[in-house]
């Protein structure tokens, strides 16, 4: 209660900053504001209920309406609802999921909101990521690290160490299959996984330009470099590094083999540790390092999913919509929402600090000093949605398939061709 | 007769409004009129509008740009390259005909349950149970039934030595898998047809096919089968209908996967156009009109025979 009393009284005096410097609206923010949520999972909807009753007590007079929505239903729902009814605020992902709807003209452009000072200077690290054609759409409010999470009471049994470079990746899952276990759990169903095992091969191999240029359309997939990528993916399919029957399972489903010690690593977002949690596993048997060095010299990047709030072009409170904006990316609301018991995850804000966990501390680290090469969203954000389908479907079936390549890297460089024409 | 009374009606309401004159043919188009206008606006209409997205790129959000035969001619090379497209079109054709076996298997029940024994009611309804749960429970039970790890099939083919085998996994085998789940409820859909057609059966026919020696298979193919024809004509409609928009099946057991190989023209449309990562509002119309023109031919082929029957039966 007292946390939630300070951060309120930060946040108006937060508000009352910036509000000089903009319009003198802020405390007096009337009439309706209506609220979109994507965050249907039970943490992560409290959390934003909360953020929303403390936003509410600022504005007494406001009359806030929030909706929550399955976070899949939402993925389909968004179209609908940004044309025909829009909300005022509405939940989003950066970079390049968002771009049919800045194309269309469906999100606002809300570069006034970055030429603050208090947002351009402490969000300065994502501004990127919600940047199309010079103008910024829309906020952060959370991210998280991608990395190797994997079973530490395992390694220690079998005396390794985690690996600092590609040779000794190998090495360990040499050792870790002698001891009649997998080393990757993955569950591919919704094909997604897989795009992140070929972010990371795809970077450490040609490193993060030539991944964006490779996502932007403007190398061939055909090309010998990303030929380099799936041989060295090939490496760990040939070894039978993978669980089987990967394409049946979920994200979800695939946990288990890693809770039951049959498979010792998982590359996954943060967001997989508190199921991992839930499941019985202590810190002491979970560990993380940063996915390593394939090809030497190539500087490290990592991905880094940003979560956004976003105002739709029709939205009928613009004002008190900003002003909700303002308040999710201030400080103090972006320590509290991010923290241990709320989403878990990484504060936007650089003024914030990051809740005191062993995976978030080592993903700040990992994400702020030691991805010199460029942070990337997902494979699913940074590429069009239709090349990330196609090709996402196409890591699938290599990895159930790895013969198929030449079929299946023909088949994307003519979606290439179609796509981005 | 009738002819006589109308001329009273109209002799009793003569000199009223042109509304009272014609009342009697107005009538009836009055009541339909709601009807009407429905199927119109919900059914024809968008058949229309579904052609003419067809020949446009759009997105849903934008802009449309008219593009003309673009979406077909991606559509052809898809077929010729055995992209998404063909293979959804093969796995249409194989569920079009694996479907069909609902209606035999569901006789062989009808036969079965059509008798008098106690507690033969409770039977009925536990082999009409399938049909009544909902596609997505159906969907999920073969799911679990399937899995590699812990599913009861690999557990039971496990016992005679065989597997395990990832059915839906499997690009070999992972339509046949979604079919049989398919195939649970609609063997149970095509029995209670029978059974009601059962009941409709003339025994004096059965009687004198007995006196003529029938007995068997003779007896089922001569006596029976004939008399079930309108049930078998129902139930010929019903599968091939379901058989063309399967989706929910595949949507909930497989997403389409794995790397899209139990896709169907139903799934396939769905996900170019309005999935998550679907944008292609135009293509998806194009192969919603491929699916529509198959559904066509059927449609067309059993009004001309209901047509038939009735000009026969006259």
């Amino acid at each position: 209660m007292r946390s939630i009393l300070k951060a309120s009284i930060a946040a108006l005096g937060l508000a009352a900053i910036t509000v000089g410097g903009t319009s003198a609206s802020g405390q007096s923010l009337s009439g309706d504001l209506k609220i979109f949520l994507d965050t249907s999972n039970p943490a992560p909807r409290a959390t934003m209920e909360a953020v929303i009753a403390r936003f509410q007590a600022n504005h007494p007079d406001l009359n806030i309406e929030t909706t929550v929505i399955d976070r899949e239903e939402y993925k389909t729902q968004i179209r609908n609802f940004l044309t025909a009814n829009p909300p005022d605020v509405a939940t989003w992902y950066a970079a390049n999921r968002m771009r049919p709807y800045v194309e269309a003209g469906l999100f606002e452009d809300v570069s006034d909101l970055w030429n603050e000072p208090e947002i351009a200077e402490n969000l300065a690290s994502t501004k990127g990521a919600m940047t199309i054609d010079g103008k910024q759409w829309g906020v952060p409010y959370s991210y998280y690290q991608w990395g190797v999470y994997y079973r530490k009471d395992i390694y220690e049994e079998l005396g390794l160490n985690e690996p600092s470079n590609w040779e000794e990746f190998k090495a360990n899952c040499e050792a870790i299959l002698a001891s009649g276990r997998k080393c990757y759990t993955i569950g591919t169903k919704f094909l997604w996984t897989a795009g992140g095992w070929f972010d990371y091969l795809n970077m450490r191999t040609n490193g993060f330009d030539f991944h964006m240029q490779l996502a932007g359309g403007e190398v061939s997939w055909e090309d010998d470099r990303v030929r380099q990528t799936f041989a060295n993916w090939r490496e760990l399919i040939d070894m039978g590094g993978f669980i089987d029957n990967h394409q049946t399972y979920s994200w979800q489903e695939a946990l288990p083999f890693m809770v039951n010690g049959d498979a010792v690593h998982y590359l996954m977002g943060n967001f997989s540790v508190a199921p991992l949690r839930d499941a019985g596993l202590t810190d002491d048997q979970l560990d993380f390092y940063q996915f390593p060095v394939i090809t030497p010299g190539v500087a490290l990047s990592e991905d880094a999913p940003t979560d956004t709030f976003h105002i739709p072009a029709n939205a009928a409170n613009k004002e008190a919509a900003r002003e909700f904006l303002r308040f999710v990316v201030s400080a103090d609301e972006q320590t509290e929402i991010n923290n241990g018991n709320n989403l878990g995850q990484l504060p936007v804000n650089a003024m914030s600090s990051v809740d005191d966990d062993k995976f978030l501390n080592e993903g700040f680290a990992m994400l702020s000093s030691n991805s010199p090469g460029g942070v990337a969203q997902f494979w699913d954000r940074d590429a069009p949605a239709e090349m990330a389908k196609v090709s996402m479907e196409g890591f699938q079936e290599f990895m159930v398939k790895p013969d198929n390549l030449d079929r299946i890297l023909g088949k994307l460089e003519r979606a290439r061709k179609r796509i981005y024409e | 007769m009738s002819e006589s009374s109308l001329q009273d009606v109209r002799a009793v309401n003569g000199g009223g409004s042109w509304f009272h004159r014609n009342q009697i043919a107005i009538t009836p188009w009055l009541f339909l009129a709601p009807g009407v206008l429905f199927f119109i606006f919900y059914v024809i209409s968008p058949i229309f509008q579904s052609f003419n997205v067809s020949l446009y790129d759009w997105d849903g959000l934008g802009e449309a740009e008219y593009i003309g035969f673009q979406n077909y001619q991606d559509l052809y090379w898809e077929f010729v390259d055995r992209d998404a497209f063909f293979v959804s079109l093969k796995n249409n054709v194989i569920w079009l005909f694996l479907y069909l076996l609902a209606i035999p298997v569901g006789l062989m029940i009808a036969l079965f349950l059509n008798q008098n024994v106690w507690g033969i009611r409770l039977y009925k309804s536990l082999f009409f149970f399938p049909f009544v749960i909902s596609q997505v429970v159906v969907g999920l039970v073969f799911t679990w039934f399937y899995d590699p790890t812990f599913g009861l099939l690999n557990t039971i083919i496990g016992w005679v030595g065989l597997g395990p085998i990832n059915v839906l996994g499997d690009e070999r085998f992972v339509t046949y898998g979604i079919i049989a789940a398919g195939l649970w409820p609609q063997t149970a859909y095509c029995m209670i047809l029978y059974l009601t057609g059962l009941n409709a059966v003339d025994p004096e026919q059965v009687e004198a096919g007995r006196l003529d020696g029938a007995k068997g298979w003779k007896m089922l193919w001569h006596v029976i089968i004939p008399q079930l024809k309108p049930a078998t004509f129902i139930a010929f409609v019903v599968t091939i209908i379901g058989a063309l928009r399967s989706f929910d099946l595949i949507s909930i057991m497989t997403q389409g996967g794995p790397f899209g190989s139990s896709r169907v023209l139903a799934f396939y449309m769905f996900e170019v156009a309005l999935s998550e990562y679907g944008f292609r509002m135009g293509y998806g119309a194009a192969i919603a009109v491929v699916l529509f023109l198959i559904m066509l031919c059927f449609i067309a082929y059993f009004l001309w025979s209901m047509w038939k029957e009735e000009k026969g039966a006259r």
